[in-house]
């Protein structure tokens, strides 16, 4: 896959002199899904808002499919589509009408066969010639949707686009997003459910206090930095650990008949063999035992909290 | 030139224009119409004619600049703060617009709601006054170009204004008393010589005086300098938007 935005070091100070990128470089793959990840006030919106136009980079450069975003504005910003965090809509213009107006003001001719297709396909078509402040909250964010696919972008931006929405709208954007891809559209999102992350992208970045720790293939981080744990449930209960397992760095339940040992899947030796003869060497009954593996939300936070003891 | 984005800006604003039309056409007749009652009729009907010329219809051309100078600033200011308000104006940031394509919707609809206004107080003052245009072209050029200049003065405010009392601020306290004192009502040379003196640093009666001039060759400074005033503003108001476009002042941080 070859390069669609290309950032190299981006760095934005505002005027307060809050730094909310430093020197940020990342290669965004032509027709993948990526989302960032990161807590509130990281930087994923200003990087966003820089790649869009919104907000001016205090350094480095963005280049979206070879054109540069600030020289070459007109031909890097009609290849790009932005669904905003907020519900920023006009109350007074019906449903067709603000599709209309994304669609010229992206330079693009009237195409009414596009744009039913598209109400359609957000289940909006009913709701054409209903006023915006009339919809739901959902409906909204729908309307968003569309306003950003009104000029058959080539990349969208969604920034937090599940926030606020019932898990049924979560689930038909999901599946727009998946129509989206097939039709070949680079998608960028930024969330804070990590679990929709780990269904949907292709690739994951986390970004911290302007900082992109990582930016890896999902299957591939969950490799690397993932880790197993056995979860061993004892018969009866043990009020402090045996001396025979103290060397396996055992953690105990807080019910005492239960014991997780973390290990490491990629090594040759996960020592789960000398553990369960241990065990028994105790006299310790196992009354069921399984294994559990680290999800992308314990790899966002443990990256986040040790980015965040780097920087204290 | 993105002509496709233009053009939805300017139907946008167009629209809600029409949309509130008694606010955005009936009010400013209404006004027109009192102040007729009032000035024209009841007071004018007692004051002598000014260089031949009715006290009724002397004051067409200032109550005509009067509206067209407030809906200016008014249309074009609101037409940008709004969006800037609600955060809608992220998509023409991200949109592959120039500054002078926005400006060119946001302003030539607001410009266009004034021209209409005007001709509809032009068209109200004919039923109180024998209406009398010595120069028509003159009259649409300089009504035309006020219409324009006021209305980048209003997107001016409207991007640097960040709240709804500074919207209104300087439209009230600037404008409105520039207004009045820029001989609306009367010629300045009905002042005493320091307050005409102190007239010519007014902006507004050069406008008010060369839109007089082409309706009764009545003037109180010469047209050539009425007329250049008038494109000295239009100019000093596009650097001004072309400053805070390049710099992102109020717009991106």
């Amino acid at each position: 896959m070859s390069s669609i935005v290309s950032i190299s070091n981006l760095s934005k100070t505002y005027e307060g002199g809050f730094q909310a990128l430093k020197n940020v470089s990342l290669d965004i793959q032509r027709g993948e899904i990526l989302a960032l990840l990161g807590p509130n006030g990281a930087g994923k919106t200003t990087l966003i808002s820089i790649i869009c136009g919104i907000v001016n980079p205090s350094q480095g450069t963005v280049s979206v499919d070879g054109c540069d975003i600030i020289k070459d504005y007109r031909l890097t910003r009609e290849r790009i589509g932005l669904v905003p965090q907020e519900l920023t809509l006009g109350a007074f213009e019906s449903v067709w009408d603000t599709f209309c107006f994304s669609r010229g003001l992206f330079g693009k001719k009237p195409n009414p066969q596009y744009l039913e297709q598209l109400l359609k396909d957000l289940s909006l078509w009913e709701k054409r010639n209903e006023m915006i402040m009339n919809l739901s909250g959902g409906m909204k964010r729908r309307v968003l949707i569309g306003k950003a696919l009104a000029h058959e972008p080539m990349i969208l931006f969604l920034d937090e686009p599940t926030a606020g929405v019932d898990v049924e709208l979560r689930k038909d954007m999901w599946a727009q997003v998946e129509r989206l891809r097939k039709a070949g559209v680079t998608i960028i999102l930024t969330t804070h459910y990590i679990e929709e992350a780990e269904a949907i992208a292709d690739r994951v970045g986390v970004i911290n206090q302007g900082e992109l720790l990582v930016v890896d293939d999902k299957l591939a981080l969950m490799h690397k930095l993932g880790k197993r744990q056995l979860m061993i449930e004892l018969e009866s209960s043990i009020g402090s650990m045996p001396e025979a397992l103290a060397g396996f760095k055992l953690e105990i339940g807080t019910e005492g008949d239960q014991l997780t040992y973390t290990y490491d899947p990629h090594k040759a030796n996960t020592g789960i063999d000398e553990l369960l003869k241990a065990l028994t060497g105790a006299g310790l009954v196992i009354k069921d035992l399984h294994s559990v593996k680290t999800s992308l939300e314990e790899i966002f936070v443990n990256l986040v909290k040790a980015n965040g003891r780097s920087a204290a | 030139m993105n002509i496709h984005a233009i053009r939805v800006i300017y139907k946008y604003e167009m629209k809600r224009a029409f949309k509130t039309i008694a606010q955005s056409f009936a009010s400013p007749v209404i006004s027109t119409v009192l102040y007729f009652v009032v000035f024209g009729t009841a007071i004018g009907s007692r004051i002598d004619a000014i260089d031949n010329v009715s006290y009724g219809l002397f004051i067409v051309p200032g109550l005509v600049m009067l509206t067209v100078l407030s809906q200016s600033l008014a249309n074009a200011s609101f037409g940008i703060y709004f969006p800037r308000f609600t955060g809608q104006i992220y998509e023409v940031l991200s949109a592959p617009v120039s500054f002078v394509e926005i400006v060119t919707g946001y302003v030539g609809a607001a410009a266009t709601k004034s021209f209409l206004i005007a001709l509809i107080i032009l068209a109200t003052a004919s039923f109180f006054v024998e209406m009398r245009i010595d120069h028509p072209f003159l009259m649409l050029a300089f009504l035309i170009l006020t219409c324009i200049s006021f209305s980048l003065f209003g997107f001016i405010i409207g991007l640097w204004a960040s709240d709804f009392e500074k919207l209104q601020i300087i439209p009230l306290l600037v404008i409105t008393p520039l207004v009045f004192l820029g001989g609306t009502f009367y010629t300045i040379e009905m002042l005493p010589p320091v307050w005409q003196t102190i007239s010519l640093f007014n902006p507004v009666v050069y406008l008010v005086s060369g839109f007089r001039w082409s309706f009764f060759e009545v003037s109180d400074v010469s047209v050539g300098l009425s007329l250049s005033m008038v494109l000295l503003f239009l100019l000093i108001c596009l650097l001004i938007i072309g400053w805070m476009f390049k710099t992102g002042y109020r717009l991106k941080q």
